[in-house]
């Protein structure tokens, strides 16, 4: 056992209300400079809908992620490091400005200097890549948000290409059909990064302390592998640096014990921070488990429970602090994702090991269900059933489970039960202990979690320790006033880097 | 394990490599630990520093009040995100924390973006024409007089309006054209010719008032929002007797079962909607009600999908169920008991003969039945269960108003149990007609009621008259009555709904069952929030009363979890006795003229004129032909001769004329007819108004409906309205042949970004963000108190509405003198909501027009109230910027409750220092926004202990109700501007409004009405299910009744709906719900906005109606009607039901718009497509909670029901 420590992040998508402030305030802070208009760090996607970058999610096309050979062994889908060292200079992978948007401004200034004529002034939109005039715009970072143009382009989301053989009845973009939610997206800072495995410089690393995924700006040649090998598309390229630039997980924050900007301002409150241990060793194993659908058990596996006494002698022994492993103990990430086990990552068939996690999100019963006039003193009809809402689970698990429904009913229903028990709370009657037990808990524990995932103030959302790094001496290191400081600039933090492919036979 | 040599030749050189590195590998090879430098990382570090962080909030009229960081490094405002330091609302809910949305988080794009006004800017030729003029004549006021007598260069100016040309001026210049412009308007013509436009003061109190104390200063009206904005419901005040007033949105945490009913709550309570996602983890099942499938719908268990405006036959057929189940089949003790003491239900109505039969007539009331007591009109009565006597119960307007010694107005039954029907085995009954409006049905229903006499009248209760009109039958009774709930034939059912509605009929039922159900079990914990989407309809009070009933029916209302969430428009200024005194200027004046908004627009930019829907046709069959020959300026004409509305301009000759001479002998010209009133014939040139000032809005490019008519007539410049068109034929108004364009001389405004509005201004002023000043705010959805707080100083030449108003007001003053020096002005004022003269001048809501000879005029009582008000008009500056001497006199008042502010006074001339020298020597100062905001938190109960706990010990004299302990816990609190600079303030349960916060418990509406019987402040001092107004009688809404969207085809002449024309064009219902990117206008230019949206104006529309148009998504499309055009490109989403797009509110025509195909000029915008629709009963004044104030009750500017034919146009667009 190699414990090692992780920032990790959980997205409750059934209270994703789908507003963007992430995204603005990520912009804002990180990414409104020249070379990154067309970035954000964050954002938000409606579902059904192709995403940004377009259809980020066609592996077939982009090549992202690792894949398991036959013998057992995993590859970067972009090919051995002959075949990328071939394409260094014609990186065939990469999505261009089309696949993102053409940024756009607008000639503001002529509101104001418009000298006098016969019409209204008007702002005209313009490319900020070129100036030149784009009077129709045609694509945008949230071009098909709340399912706008989904006819048209929501059967082009490589979800849908995938679900619409097993459940094309559900799927029709017609008004009774209708289903949306919204996932909002960061990098995933995986255990098992492409982006670093893929860079040829060594300038993407992923940091010993508390697993953040980082593009060294001095080292980046801007080879763009990293771009082309994160199968979420969470590496950009800045084109006015000619480096790759990505989410940080705001570590000048998170160092010093504050969220995430992202999380912060997160107004559905369904963000949540927290520290993962995890067993290093288990990592290349559970990356390359035979059967997708074994991907999400086996990464769920390979976290350690940070109240096991073993696992905390381990964690000592590799170095990780006492504050550092009060924090695990506390971490509503572990409990969301192991505790209640109602979180579940994104693409575990990626095989990056993803560390921002999701809650599937509930839904409106289908019209069927609600033309009926079933009784609704029935505790269980007044949520409707399971099989009975909008979403299709068949349409989650592609995201979240590779494809197995089994794990997303399981969330669904646990959530259900906590509305169900938690009803009778509220109306100051005794709850039904045979619901909580029906999903496997105890009616203490449904309110535990009703606390985790309804009540859950700040400091119970976001538990992230100061003293990223508690070594002082390497504090000096990377401090901004290193360069006026005339000692401790070496050595260095350790930080990890995955070579590729990994050695480890089956 | 190992594996062998790879395959891959690069392995070999990784194998090798790691041997020269000093790099560490892990033992499976994956990872390499590297121990370099990180020097690199300062990157981002550098990135993320900042010198300081302010805390602060915004000024837009969003409801969001939310608390801000604002980021500042080396003196520029970089970001901002969401304050977390809200203060606990208790360990076992959520918190507030973080309040916010993208639009918010977007908006410090504002402060140094290129459409950023950062000068005076005055209309090029008007300038150099004044320019020219002042250097011939040197006076000011006789330049703009110059300029304005001379037809040809009027025209000139105005005709450039909004068509560039805008040169820089600097703030003296600027200042002193505004200031000559309004003293020439006041001299020539009268105030009440120069008005304000500034809407929500909740969203910035402080610059609100400095404007409106200005307007107040010089006797010029302030234009209503709140109604003009279509946010009022009109249904509040008549069923509440109160403007509106909700839970916090952490009251929906309370709830047990959610409906949002026509509020998209994600999208426009974007801060407040965790609140909605985590109750329903406490088991609360939601319920979304939206003709589309909204963002809200992901959120709820069931989406019932009503074709649009027609929710209220679903509200009354649910409302069937519950009165069949749980009143009717089984009594529900709990609901019975509820509408027992808080509603109208058990009062007795008369029923009298008509043409067709007994209809229900008024109230039985104690004069009716001969008592000989005080205000025996007003007193209504009911029966008690008992003894079977009629009994006059506590708590009525006529107690209310009372002078005796002992207190009466309270909702205290004493020993008697009202008896709430008539209903008896082998009793009494008769055949009521009622009224019907479905399209294509007959007019009129049958349906019996049991009956009795009580003082020689035939009565029946509205308990009684209600079941008749919700189609619940009782054995015995004649009439017409379903045979079932799916019984499609007859009004009321489930089945009859689904008719009209589409929603399955079990869907309604089951629904309605669970909801009444959950009611009885939890005590009335069941809320809608209803919102914009029910709310802006031409009848949308008849659906807010079909959802009311609901409410009220189970009991909810005044309850913690239970009610009404009605959220749109940030209404509530929770500081608001601080507030309205420093806008009314009622320190130095009163009464101040404040103007029904709709009312204004509505005759000023001529939309009367094409106005040729004959009230009568929206009549009951029932009605008496009362609006017989009239058009819609008639009524409003009939409304202002019956002191009902304000109306300004109010003579056809200046106030300042008619304030030298006697009151009486005005009266007697007026009835004489040699005086008459402005809105008689508004397009005489001596009744236009003259001058107008925007500030903290975006009229022209958001709330004009009718947008061209504002820039035909009012402005005379270009529009898109198609030249002729049938005009009206009004009866009493006098209807000039030529249309009259250009009657503003000078439109001013303040803002800091360039908008339609600024575009259009002859003068716009650069104003201070909401980063730049000092202000405060709150809103209903939270009970804090917030604070603006300034980042940086107003950049460039901006600078705060605050000292832009003292500006003008101190020049003003210097040029006042020797033009108008001290005049007495006579202020014609409405008869007033919460005054015993205006709520009880009228008695029974029988309509009397002195005017048509039907009774005397007298002032205040058949007609308006007459003041004489002396201003000095050379000390405007002086009493701007001092507290004036009214407050120690006449104290301060809100809502009747009268507070006694002589220590804050005092405190105020310590806190604020005092005036030395001039007509304010010795006073409080309120030169500063800061001393301003002191101000209302001193003079406001929610903000001050001491006025609060006096405020209800006023009350408790009143109602002999205990009531003072509910804030005697902050008695000796006084927030100051300073603490809510530091953290949002949690107000002080006051008597200004009707909930309780006491104890830290969370906020909703009239706790103190239930839980301390305080009554309501309507006719009964109940919740009012009937409304017994001759002119609600016409259009025959005495109770709760369904009725369609507006027929814009036979009103109007419109294309019928679903029509599809000639070139591929079709007719769809036109609908403008809010934006997701924009809070109206603002933020729909900005930048991050405009990237996370589609970049322009869009349109959403159903793939059918895209098919019958063949248009693809993001294809350009124009929309014509009557009133304008608008080209914009398609959205094209299953989530759109066919036959009605949107097109979100205010998308401007500043970006992105190009010229249209129709007419070759700039696109509308959403406005451009609507046009203001006055309904006469929102007219009604002088009776009961029917009467009229500031934002409580006028013409809504309402416009769901518009229709426009859309079709594909040309993609090739030009700018």
């Amino acid at each position: 056992m190699r414990p090692m420590a992780q920032i990790a992040m959980v997205m409750n998508l059934d209270k994703c209300i789908g507003c963007h402030t992430c995204s603005v305030t990520c912009k804002q802070a990180w990414t409104n400079r020249r070379g990154t208009e067309y970035v954000w760090f964050n954002n938000v996607e409606t579902l059904p809908g192709q995403g940004y970058p377009r259809r980020w999610a066609d592996q077939n096309r982009w090549k992202g992620g690792w894949e398991r050979t036959r013998s057992g062994r995993l590859r970067l889908r972009a090919g051995g490091r002959a075949r990328r060292l071939g394409t260094l200079f014609a990186n065939p992978d990469l999505p261009t400005l089309d696949d993102y948007y053409e940024p756009w401004t607008y000639e503001y200034k002529n509101l104001i200097d418009a000298p006098a004529g016969d019409d209204m002034p008007v702002a005209r939109p313009v490319s900020q890549i070129s100036g030149e005039p784009l009077d129709t715009l045609q694509w945008g970072p949230n071009w098909d948000d709340d399912l706008g143009g989904a006819p048209e382009h929501a059967p082009k989301d490589p979800l849908v290409e995938k679900v619409r053989e097993q459940v094309g009845e559900k799927i029709r973009f017609e008004f009774e059909q209708s289903f949306m939610f919204y996932l909002p997206r960061i990098c995933e800072h995986c255990l098992n990064p492409a982006c670093v495995s893929a860079c040829p410089s060594g300038a993407l690393y992923k940091r010993v302390e508390d697993g953040i995924v980082l593009v060294d700006q001095e080292r980046c040649r801007g080879w763009r592998m990293c771009v082309s090998s994160c199968p979420y598309k969470k590496v950009y390229f800045n084109h006015a640096t000619g480096k790759a630039e990505k989410c940080t997980l705001c570590y000048p924050r998170v160092e010093i014990g504050m969220p995430t900007i992202c999380s912060e301002t997160c107004v559905g409150r369904m963000r949540y921070l927290g520290v993962m241990l995890y067993d290093a060793d288990k990592v290349t194993e559970a990356a390359a488990v035979t059967d997708e659908h074994d991907l999400y058990p086996a990464q769920l596996e390979s976290f350690l429970d940070p109240r096991d006494p073993a696992v905390e002698a381990a964690a000592r022994a590799s170095g990780i602090s006492d504050d550092w492993l009060e924090a695990a103990r506390r971490s509503p990430v572990f409990d969301l994702i192991r505790t209640y086990q109602v979180a579940l990552p994104l693409h575990p068939e990626y095989r990056t090991m993803p560390m921002v996690w999701y809650v599937p999100p509930l839904s409106p019963v289908v019209e069927a269900v609600a033309a009926s006039g079933h009784d609704g003193e029935d505790a269980g009809n007044l949520f409707g059933a399971i099989e009975g809402l909008r979403i299709p689970v068949e349409y989650l698990a592609e995201l979240l489970t590779a494809g197995d429904t089994y794990p997303v009913e399981a969330v669904l229903r646990r959530m259900a039960a906590m509305r169900v028990h938690m009803r009778a709370r509220n109306l100051g009657e005794e709850p039904d202990p045979a619901v909580a037990h029906s999903v496997r808990l105890t009616g203490d524990e449904l309110e535990d979690m009703f606390r985790l995932l309804a009540v859950a103030k700040y400091e119970d959302r976001y538990v992230v320790p100061t003293a990223a790094r508690a070594d002082a001496d390497a504090l000096a290191d990377s401090h901004p006033l290193d360069a006026a400081c005339p000692v401790g600039a070496e050595p260095g933090r350790p930080v990890l880097l995955n070579l590729a492919p990994t050695r480890r036979t089956v | 394990m190992q594996q062998k040599q790879g395959d891959d030749p690069a392995d070999l050189l990784v194998r090798a490599g790691r041997f020269l590195t000093r790099d560490s590998f892990s033992e499976d090879l994956r990872t390499t630990t590297r121990t370099d430098s990180r020097a690199a990382e300062s990157f981002y570090r550098d990135r993320w520093s900042h010198d300081k962080v302010v805390h602060s909030t915004h000024g837009v009229n969003c409801t969001g009040s939310c608390r801000w960081k604002v980021y500042v490094k080396d003196g520029i405002i970089t970001w901002e995100t969401q304050a977390t330091d809200y203060p606990d609302v208790g360990p076992d809910r959520p918190e507030y924390e973080p309040r916010g949305c993208p639009r918010g988080a977007s908006f410090s794009w504002y402060t140094y973006s290129p459409s950023r006004v950062r000068y005076p800017y005055v209309r090029g030729v008007l300038l150099e024409m004044y320019r020219e003029a002042r250097r011939r004549l040197t006076d000011p006021v006789l330049a703009w007089a110059d300029i304005q007598n001379d037809p040809e260069r009027r025209r000139r100016y105005q005709q450039a309006r909004g068509k560039g040309g805008l040169v820089r001026a600097d703030w003296d210049e600027a200042v002193e054209i505004v200031a000559a412009a309004h003293v020439h308007t006041i001299k020539t013509y009268g105030p009440d010719r120069v008005a304000g436009f500034s809407p929500i003061p909740a969203m910035s109190m402080a610059s609100h008032a400095a404007g409106a104390r200005f307007h107040s200063l010089i006797g010029a009206p302030m234009l209503s929002f709140y109604d003009w904005y279509a946010d009022l419901p009109v249904a509040s005040p008549q069923v509440f007797g109160d403007q509106t007033d909700v839970p916090e949105s952490g009251d929906w945490w309370d709830a047990a079962y959610l409906m949002m009913w026509g509020s998209n709550v994600p999208v426009t309570r974007t801060p407040d909607a965790h609140w909605m996602t985590e109750a329903r983890y406490r088991g609360q099942k939601v319920v979304a009600v939206s003709p589309d499938y909204a963002d809200n719908t992901k959120f709820a268990d069931e989406w019932m999908h009503p074709h649009p405006g027609t929710d209220g036959a679903l509200a009354l057929a649910m409302g069937h169920v519950v009165l069949k189940e749980f009143f009717v089949d089984r009594r529900t003790p709990y609901f019975t008991d509820y509408v027992k003491h808080f509603t109208d239900l058990p009062f007795l109505v008369t029923l009298k003969e008509s043409g067709a039969g007994l209809v229900p007539d008024k109230f039985l009331n104690a004069r009716d039945l001969g008592q000989d007591v005080e205000n025996a009109e007003w007193k209504p009565v009911l029966l008690d269960s008992a003894t079977g006597d009629p009994v006059v119960p506590h708590g009525t307007l006529g107690h209310r108003w009372s002078k005796g010694a002992a207190p009466e107005w309270n909702l205290d039954l004493g020993d008697s149990d009202p008896l709430l029907t008539l209903y008896e085995d082998g009793g009494d009954a008769a055949e009521v007609a009622l009224p019907r409006f479905e399209e294509g049905a007959p007019g009129i229903v049958r349906r019996g009621v049991p009956v009795r006499g009580v003082g020689g009248r035939l009565v029946t209760t509205v308990y009684d008259l209600l079941l008749a009109q919700y189609a619940v039958a009782r054995p015995g009774l004649p009439g017409q009555w379903p045979t079932s709930y799916e019984d499609a034939d007859t009004p009321g059912t489930p089945g009859w709904q689904e008719t009209l509605t589409s929603v399955p009929a079990a869907q309604a039922v089951r629904v309605a069952r669970e909801f009444a159900d959950t009611a009885e079990r939890s005590q009335g914990r069941c809320m809608i929030l209803m919102g914009a989407g029910t709310n802006h309809w031409f009848h949308s009070e008849t659906i807010y009363r079909a959802f009311l009933a609901l409410l009220t029916l189970t009991g909810c209302q005044g309850r913690n979890g239970g009610g009404w969430g009605h959220y749109v428009g940030q209404e509530k200024c929770r500081p608001v006795t601080g507030w309205a005194t420093l806008a009314a200027a009622s320190d130095w004046s009163r009464p101040p003229r404040q103007m029904i908004g709709a009312g204004w627009f509505y005759l000023h930019t001529d939309q009367w004129r094409y106005d040729t829907l004959p009230p009568q046709a929206l009549a009951s069959e029932l009605g008496e032909s009362r609006f017989a020959g009239m058009t819609g300026a008639d009524c409003l004409a009939a409304s202002a001769r019956m002191g009902w509305m304000p109306s300004y301009p109010t003579f056809d000759r200046s106030p300042l004329d008619l304030g030298e001479q006697d009151i009486d002998r005005t009266v007697a010209e007026l009835k004489a007819g040699s005086l008459k009133l402005a809105v008689e014939d508004p397009d005489a040139p001596a009744n236009w108004p003259r001058v107008m000032t925007v500030w903290r809005a975006n009229l022209f490019g958001s709330s004009s409906k009718g947008n061209e008519y504002f820039l035909k007539h009012l402005l005379g410049t270009h529009s898109n309205l198609p030249e002729g068109g049938p005009r009206c034929a009004p009866r009493d108004v006098t209807r000039r042949e030529e249309d009259v364009e250009g009657k503003l001389d000078l439109l001013l405004c303040l803002d800091f970004r360039m908008t339609s509005t600024t575009l259009l201004c002859d003068v716009v002023l650069p104003a201070a963000t909401w980063y730049e000043k000092h202000d405060l705010s709150s809103t209903d959805m939270h009970p804090f108190l917030h604070a603006f707080t300034p980042a940086v100083d107003p950049p460039w030449q901006a600078r705060t509405d605050y000292d832009a108003f003292l500006a003008v007001a101190r020049r003003f003053s210097d040029l006042a003198r020797g033009h108008l020096g001290v005049r007495k002005d006579l202020v014609a004022t409405a008869l007033q909501h919460d005054t015993p003269g205006g709520e009880m001048a009228q008695p029974g809501g029988v309509a009397l027009d002195w005017g048509k000879g039907e009774c005397e005029p007298v002032p205040g009582r058949t007609m308006y109230d007459l003041t004489v008000v002396e201003r000095d008009y050379t000390a405007v500056g002086e009493k701007f910027a001092a507290l004036g001497p009214l407050v120690d006199r006449l104290g301060v008042t809100t809502k009747a409750v009268t507070f006694d502010v002589g220590e804050e006074v005092a405190y105020l001339k310590r806190k604020n220092g005092t005036v030395r020298g001039g007509v304010a020597d010795g006073r409080p100062r309120l030169d500063t926004a800061r001393r301003a905001c002191e101000t209302i938190l001193a003079l406001s109960g929610t903000s001050n202990g001491r006025l609060a706990t006096q405020g209800f010990h006023t009350l408790e004299r009143r109602t002999g109700r205990e009531m003072a302990h509910l804030a005697a816990e902050h008695e000796g609190k006084r927030v100051t501007y300073a603490d809510t600079q530091a953290a949002p303030v949690p107000v002080i349960t006051s008597p200004e409004w009707s909930g309780s916060e006491s104890g830290g418990r969370r906020y909703t509406a009239f706790t103190i009405n239930t839980e301390h019987l305080k009554p309501w402040h309507t006719l009964t001092g109940r919740q009012h299910f009937f409304l017994d107004h001759d002119w609600l009688h016409e259009v025959g809404e005495a109770l709760p009744v369904y009725k369609p969207p507006l027929n814009m085809h036979r009103l109007y002449g419109e294309p019928e709906l679903g029509t599809v024309g000639e070139g591929r064009e079709v007719a769809v219902r036109f609908l403008t719900p809010h934006n997701k990117w924009a809070i109206h206008s603002q933020y729909q230019d900005n930048l991050y906005m405009m990237t996370l949206g589609r970049g322009g104006q869009t349109v959403w529309m159903s793939p059918q109606d895209a098919e019958a148009i063949g248009v693809r998504d993001n294809e350009w499309v124009e929309a014509v009607n009557r009133n304008g055009v608008v080209t914009a490109r398609a959205i094209v989403s299953h989530t759109m039901p066919p036959g009605t797009v949107y097109m979100n509110h205010a998308q401007e025509r500043t970006v992105g718009v190009p010229r249209t195909e129709k007419t070759g000029r700039r696109g509308g915008i959403h406005n451009s497509l609507t046009r203001i629709m006055l309904k006469p009963t929102h007219l009604i004044g002088g009776y009961a909670q029917l009467t009229w104030a500031f934002n409580y009750l006028g013409p809504t500017g309402n416009q769901r029901d518009e229709v426009t034919v859309i079709r594909r146009r040309s993609q090739e667009v030009q700018f």
